[in-house]
C-alpha cells in the first residue's frame, strides 16, 4: 500500500475515488473509467474492475446513470470483441434497478454492445440475459427486456426465435401495465427484425391484443407503433390489418387515442398507398379535424399540410378544405393558431387558382383574429404563399394586422413581429415598405422595453443590408440620427448602438461622414453611460474607417473620454485607445 | 340510536358482527404526558399488499411500519390463514424507519406560511424491494423512495491514508474530508493524466482497486422528485392511477393530473373556479382514481355531491359523467343543512364498484350503476345532531372525518368524537354498528363514561376530558370535541384497523 510511483498518484486517486463518499467525486471516476481501465490492463479490467463493478448496484442513481452509459463503449477495455460479454453482468443488473433513466441507458447500452458482439457470444450469453430478464421477479427487469429483443432476436437459431416471440408475446400480456407500455414501444423494433410470415401472425396477434388494452396508456403506445409497424408490411397487407385498427382508433372513446392518430395519420397513409387512404384514411382525418376534444383538432390542424401534400388536389379541395375553413372560426385559439401554422403551405399544394378563392379568404380571417399567435404564425410563412399568388392580394390585410401586432400591448408579440419584418420586407418589397413600415421600425427604437429596442436596432441593421446602403441613406439613417437629441439616454444609447451595428453594413464613406460625426457630438452628453458608450462605438469603428480619420477624429475624442472624471468612462476610453494603438502598429 | 346499544345488539344479518380486539399501539401517551402538536397524526395509509402502512404527522414526518407475522412466509401463508378464519394470528406490525418529508416553508410571493403538515400519503408500485410513495402538505407533493443500503466499509485504498498524510504531495485524495476541502486538485491531475501519460499494454500492476466489505444494511428515504408549485390553494388528496404512472392531486378549486416521472409539468383536469371568486359556492373536499379503470375518477364537493369523470372524454373535466347527489328531504332544511351535507373523504372500494362517503353526520355507500342515491347512509353520530350549535361555535362542524372500507368490501368505518370510531356492516340484511374506543379496550362501552377500572393512561385521558370539555350526552354518553378520531384505515386483505388518536396509532383486528 500506498507505495505507489509519482506518476501514478492521480490514477492511484481515480481508483479510490470509485468508493469516495462525495457523489461528485464517484462521477467523476466512473466517468474517467476507460483511464482506470487502460491502467488497469485488459485481463485485470475484465477479472477485477468489471466485477467491482457488477458489486456496486446500489449506489446512487446518478452514478449508476453514468456507469450505464461508460459500459456501452467498453468493448475496447476488456480485450475487443471476443471479451464483450465480460460487460453482461454489470448491465444486466442496472437493467433491473427501479430508476428508469438508469434502466433506459443500461438497455441502449446493452443494444449498443450487442450489436458488435459476435453470433456464437450472443446466442451463449446475450439471449440467457434477455430471457432472464424477461422472467424477472420484478416489473423493472421485464420492462428492461422488452428493448433486447431486437438485437437478440436475429441471431437466435430457429427454435430460440420461436421461444423468443412467444417471451415477447407473454410481455405484451403482463399483468404491470408498465411492461406491457414498453413491449408496445419495442413491438415496432423487434417487429422489423422478424421474418415476414412470422410478422404477419405473431406480431400481428401481440399488436391486436395491445390495441385492445383495458389501459389507455397502452393503447397509446399501440397507435404510435401503427406507422413503424405499417412500413414494415406490404401495402396491402398495411391495408389489410393496420388500417381497420387506426380507422378504429381514430374514434376511440379517448381523446389522448385519437389525438396519437391524428399525430401518426399522415405516416400510416404513406405506408398503405393512396387508394386506401382515399377511401378510409381521408373520412377518417375529416372526422378527427372535426373532433369534439381541442386537443385532437389542434394535432389534425398541425397535419393539414402534410395530408394534403400526399393527397391530389381535388381530394384536398373536396373534402379537406370545408375542414379547414371551420377551423379558421374555431372556438379554440390553439386549433386555429396550430393551423395558421401550415395553412400558408397548402397554397403550392392546392395551386394559384385555388389558392385565391379557397384560401384567400382564410388567411385574411386569420390575419385578423384576436389572438396575436394566430396573425403571428401566419406572417410568419408569408414568403410561401408569395410565391404562388404574389404578395399584392395580401398586403391590403397584411398592412392593418402587422400594425396591430406592432403596437401589441404584449412585448413578446412585439418582439417576434419585429423579427419578422425584413422576412416581410424582402416579400413586400421596397416601394410598399417605405409608404407603409418605415415609420413603425423608426418607432420600436422608442419602445420601453430595452429588447425591444434591441432587436428594432439589429432590425435596422438587417433592413439595410436587405435594401442595400443607399436605399438605407435616403430611409434609415437620418431618421435614425435624429433620435441622437431624444432626452432619454436610454433611447441615445438605443442609437449609438444602431451605429455601431449600422457602419459595417455602410461602409467607410459613410460612416465617417455621417455617423462618425454624430458619435464624436455624443462624447459630449452629460450621462457618463452614454459617453463609455461612445468610447465602445469609436472602438468598433477602428477597423472600419480609414487610418487617418483614426487620427484625426477617433483618437483625439478617445483622449478626451480617457481624462473624465467618471472611472468607467476612462475605462473604456482607455481600452479603446489600446485597440487603436495596435491596429497602428499592426 | 347510540353506539352502545347497537353493540349490544344480537348480530342478525348473514355476515356475523366482528369481536374487534386491540392488537398494538405506537406512541402510546403516558400518563400527564402533553400532546405535542407536530407528534399528532395527520394520514395513515395501508400499502396495497397491507404488508406496510404509513403514517405521517402535522411535523412533516412520515413513519413507516412493517408487518411482521407474516414476513417470512409471503402470499400463500396469508390465504391460508383467511381459509382457516378465525385463527390466533393478527397482522402485527413492527415501526420500519421515519423521515422528515416536509419541512414548514414560506412563500414569499404570497406572504403565506406553508405548514409542513402531512396531509396524505399514497403507496406507489415497489420495485427490487424498495419502497415508494408519495407524500404532500399543503402545497409540495414529493415522491419518496425507502430502500436498504448496505453500510460499506472500504479497504485496500492505493493510497493510505495514514500514510498519505506524511507525504505531503499525495495528501489530497484518499481521504475525503480533505479531498473535499480542496475539490481542485483531482481535476488537475485528470487533466496530467490525459496529456502526458502513456499506460503499458500489460497495465500497471501496483494499482488496486478498494475492497468493499459490507455486513448490516440500513434504510434509507431519498426524495426523487418534487411536485411544486402547482397549487394556488390547499391540497386535499393525492391519487395513484391504475396505469401505475399517473397521479393525481387535488385542491379546493382544481385537480390536476402527474406523470410520476416528470416533476416540472402538469395537466390541469379539472377547474372549478368561477371566473369571479364571489359566486364562488362549491370547493373540491376529496379526489379518487378508481382502482382499476385507469379514465375515471371521483371526486367530492362541499355540497354533498360526488363527481365521477371521464378523462376519455375529453382534456379539460369540467363536466362530469356522473353525479351522485342526495336529493335534499323537504322541510328539514336549517341552517347547518349545507355546513353539514360537505364530505370530507371518499373512497372507492376494492372492486371499483362502490364509493364511501363521509359527511359530517353519516357515512353513505353509493353504488357506481346508480345515482339517484346512496344505497346505504349509516348515522355514525346522531345524537350529536342537537348540538350543531356548539358545535358550529367551536368550529368542530368542520372537522374533516375520513372513512374507509374493508377489503372485501362487507364493511365500513369512520371516526367520530372522543376518539370513537364506528363500524358498519354494509352487506345485505347486515345490522353490524359497533362503536369502538382507540384506548387498549376498544370494546369497553361508552355510556358508563367513568368506570372505575382502567389502565393509568385512560384515567389521565378521562380526567384531561372532563376537565376541558365536560360534555355529556342525552343518554348519558360523554363526549369530548377535542379527541377526535379523524384518520383511519383499513387493512386491505385482513380485518384489522389502524387509527390515529392524536400522537397514537392504534391498531385493532377481528
Amino acid at each position: 500500500m500506498a507505495m505507489i510511483d509519482e506518476p501514478l498518484y492521480p490514477i492511484a486517486v481515480l481508483i479510490d475515488e470509485l468508493k469516495n463518499e462525495d457523489i461528485q467525486l464517484r462521477l467523476n471516476s466512473i466517468r474517467r473509467l476507460s483511464t482506470i481501465a487502460r491502467a488497469l490492463g485488459e485481463e485485470r479490467t475484465r477479472k477485477e474492475l468489471i466485477p467491482f463493478l457488477s458489486e456496486n448496484n446500489d449506489d446512487d442513481d446518478e452514478v449508476l446513470l453514468a456507469m450505464a452509459e461508460e459500459l456501452g463503449v467498453f468493448i475496447p477495455y476488456v480485450g475487443g470483441v471476443q471479451c464483450a460479454n465480460v460487460l453482461l453482468p454489470p448491465l444486466e443488473t442496472l437493467c433491473t434497478v427501479e430508476e428508469t433513466c438508469v434502466r433506459e441507458k443500461a438497455v441502449e447500452s446493452l443494444c449498443r454492445i450487442g450489436a458488435q458482439m459476435m453470433e456464437q457470444d450472443l446466442v451463449e450469453s446475450f439471449i440467457p440475459l434477455v430471457k432472464r430478464l424477461a422472467a424477472g421477479e420484478w416489473f423493472t427487469a421485464r420492462v428492461s427486456s422488452c428493448g433486447l429483443f431486437r438485437i437478440a432476436y436475429p441471431s437466435a437459431p430457429e427454435a430460440l426465435k420461436t421461444e423468443l416471440r412467444a417471451i415477447y408475446s407473454q410481455l405484451c400480456q403482463d399483468d404491470m401495465p408498465m411492461v406491457r407500455r414498453s413491449a408496445a414501444t419495442n413491438l415496432g423494433n423487434f417487429a422489423a427484425t422478424i421474418e415476414a410470415p412470422h410478422l404477419k401472425v405473431d406480431i400481428m396477434s401481440m399488436f391486436d391484443d395491445l390495441t385492445q388494452d383495458d389501459q389507455d396508456s397502452v393503447r397509446l403506445l399501440a397507435v404510435e407503433g401503427c406507422a413503424a409497424l405499417g412500413k414494415l408490411l406490404e401495402p396491402q397487407d398495411c391495408a389489410a390489418h393496420i388500417l381497420p385498427v387506426i380507422v378504429n382508433f381514430s374514434q376511440d372513446k379517448s381523446w389522448r387515442v385519437r389525438y396519437m392518430v391524428a399525430n401518426q395519420l399522415y405516416e400510416v397513409c404513406e405506408a398503405v398507398g393512396p387508394e386506401p387512404t382515399r377511401l378510409d384514411l381521408v373520412p377518417a382525418y375529416v372526422c378527427l379535424l372535426r373532433d369534439n376534444e381541442a386537443e385532437v383538432r389542434i394535432a389534425a390542424a398541425g397535419k393539414v399540410t402534410k395530408f394534403c401534400r400526399i393527397l391530389n388536389p381535388e381530394l384536398a379541395i373536396q373534402h379537406i378544405l370545408p375542414c379547414v375553413k371551420e377551423l379558421s372560426t374555431d372556438s379554440s385559439q390553439h386549433v386555429r393558431s396550430a393551423l395558421a401554422s401550415v395553412i400558408m403551405g397548402m397554397a403550392p399544394v392546392l395551386g394559384k387558382d385555388a389558392t385565391i378563392e379557397q384560401l384567400l379568404p382564410i388567411f385574411l380571417s386569420l390575419l385578423k383574429d384576436e389572438f396575436p399567435d394566430v396573425r403571428l404564425n401566419i406572417i410568419s410563412k408569408l414568403d410561401q404563399v408569395n410565391q404562388v399568388i404574389g404578395i399584392d392580394l395580401l398586403s391590403q390585410s397584411l398592412l392593418p394586422a402587422i400594425v396591430e401586432l406592432a403596437e401589441d400591448r404584449h412585448w413578446r408579440v412585439r418582439l417576434a413581429i419585429i423579427e419578422y419584418i425584413p422576412l416581410l420586407a424582402s416579400q413586400l418589397g421596397v416601394g410598399f415598405f417605405d409608404d407603409k413600415l418605415g415609420a413603425l421600425c423608426m418607432q420600436w427604437l422608442k419602445d420601453k422595453v430595452y429588447s425591444i429596442r434591441d432587436a428594432a436596432a439589429n432590425n435596422v441593421k438587417r433592413l439595410a443590408e436587405e435594401f442595400g446602403p443607399d436605399w438605407a441613406m435616403q430611409h434609415i439613417v437620418p431618421q435614425v440620427l435624429d433620435m441622437i437629441n431624444n432626452p432619454h439616454y436610454l433611447h441615445r444609447m438605443t442609437i449609438l448602438h444602431s451605429i455601431s451595428l449600422l457602419a459595417p453594413v455602410m461602409g467607410s464613406d459613410i460612416t465617417c461622414s455621417k455617423l462618425l460625426p454624430v458619435v464624436i457630438n455624443a462624447s459630449k452628453d452629460r450621462v457618463p453611460n452614454m459617453k463609455f458608450n461612445v468610447a465602445k462605438v469609436l472602438q468598433s469603428l477602428i477597423p472600419i474607417v480609414d487610418q487617418s480619420v483614426v487620427e484625426k477624429k477617433i483618437r483625439p475624442c478617445l483622449v478626451e473620454l480617457s481624462e473624465d472624471p467618471d472611472v468607467d468612462v476612462r475605462f473604456f476610453a482607455s481600452q479603446a485607445l489600446e485597440s487603436s494603438n495596435q491596429v497602428m502598429m499592426s | 340510536m347510540n353506539g352502545g346499544d347497537e353493540v349490544a345488539a344480537a348480530p342478525a344479518g348473514p355476515p356475523q358482527s366482528l369481536d374487534w380486539k386491540f392488537s398494538q399501539v405506537f406512541g402510546e401517551r403516558t400518563a400527564g404526558e402533553e400532546v405535542q402538536e407536530v407528534d399528532i397524526i395527520s394520514a395513515i395509509e395501508f400499502d396495497k399488499t397491507g404488508d406496510h402502512l404509513a403514517t405521517g404527522d402535522r411535523g412533516g414526518r412520515v413513519v413507516l411500519f412493517e408487518r411482521t407475522d407474516t414476513k417470512d412466509h409471503g402470499v400463500p401463508r396469508r390465504d391460508l390463514e383467511r381459509m382457516e378464519y378465525p385463527i390466533g394470528r393478527h397482522p402485527e406490525f413492527r415501526y420500519k424507519t421515519e423521515f422528515q418529508s416536509h419541512e414548514p416553508e414560506f412563500d414569499y410571493l404570497k406572504s403565506l406560511e406553508i405548514e409542513e403538515k402531512i396531509n396524505k400519503i399514497r403507496w406507489c408500485q415497489t420495485a427490487n424491494g424498495a419502497l415508494f410513495l408519495l407524500s404532500t402538505n399543503d402545497k409540495t407533493i414529493k415522491f419518496w423512495k425507502v430502500q436498504e443500503k448496505k453500510v460499506k466499509k472500504i479497504s485496500d485504498m492505493n493510497l493510505d491514508p495514514s500514510k498519505a498524510v506524511g507525504n505531503g504531495s499525495i495528501a489530497s485524495s484518499s481521504t475525503p474530508k480533505l479531498c473535499l476541502a480542496n475539490g481542485g486538485s483531482p481535476d488537475r491531475s485528470y487533466n496530467y493524466l490525459g496529456n502526458d501519460f502513456s499506460f503499458p499494454p500489460g497495465g500497471l500492476p501496483s494499482l488496486r482497486l478498494p475492497v468493499v466489505t459490507s455486513q448490516e444494511t440500513n434504510l434509507v428515504a431519498r426524495c426523487r422528485r418534487v411536485y411544486a408549485h402547482a397549487h394556488d390553494y390547499h391540497i386535499n388528496s393525492v391519487s395513484n392511477n391504475s396505469d401505475g404512472e399517473t397521479f393525481i392531486s387535488a385542491d379546493d378549486l382544481r385537480i390536476n393530473l402527474w406523470n410520476l416521472e416528470i416533476s416540472n409539468q402538469s395537466f390541469n383536469i379539472v377547474d372549478v373556479k368561477p371566473a369571479n371568486m364571489e359566486d364562488l359556492t362549491e370547493v373540491i373536499t376529496s379526489a379518487e382514481f378508481h382502482p382499476t379503470h385507469c379514465n375515471t375518477l371521483a371526486y367530492s364537493s362541499s355540497k354533498g355531491s360526488i363527481r365521477v369523470i371521464d378523462l376519455r372524454q375529453s382534456a379539460l373535466c369540467d363536466s362530469h359523467a356522473k353525479l351522485f347527489e342526495e336529493p335534499e328531504a323537504p322541510g328539514s332544511r336549517s341552517f347547518f343543512t349545507e355546513i353539514i351535507a360537505s364530505i370530507s373523504d371518499i373512497k372507492f372500494a376494492r372492486d371499483g364498484r362502490y364509493i364511501l362517503s363521509r359527511d359530517y353526520m353519516t357515512l353513505k355507500l353509493w353504488d357506481i350503476n346508480m345515482d339517484s342515491g346512496p344505497v346505504a347512509t349509516f348515522q355514525v353520530h346522531e345524537y350529536l345532531r342537537p348540538k350543531l350549535c356548539d358545535l358550529y361555535e367551536n368550529d368542530s362542524i368542520f372537522d374533516k372525518f375520513e372513512c374507509c372500507l374493508s377489503g372485501d368490501g362487507l364493511r365500513v368505518a369512520t371516526g367520530s368524537y372522543s376518539n370513537l370510531f364506528r363500524v358498519f356492516g354494509c352487506a345485505p340484511g347486515s345490522t353490524e354498528a359497533t362503536t369502538l374506543e382507540a384506548s387498549k379496550n376498544p370494546m369497553r362501552q361508552v355510556q358508563t363514561p367513568s368506570r372505575p377500572s382502567r389502565s393509568l393512561s385512560s384515567i389521565t385521558r378521562v380526567v384531561r376530558r372532563g376537565a376541558e370539555n365536560p360534555g355529556v350526552d342525552a343518554n348519558g354518553n360523554a363526549f369530548d370535541f377535542t379527541t377526535k378520531l379523524l384518520h383511519l384505515a383499513w387493512h386491505p386483505t385482513e380485518n384489522s384497523i389502524a387509527c390515529a388518536a392524536a400522537n397514537s396509532l392504534y391498531m385493532y383486528y377481528a
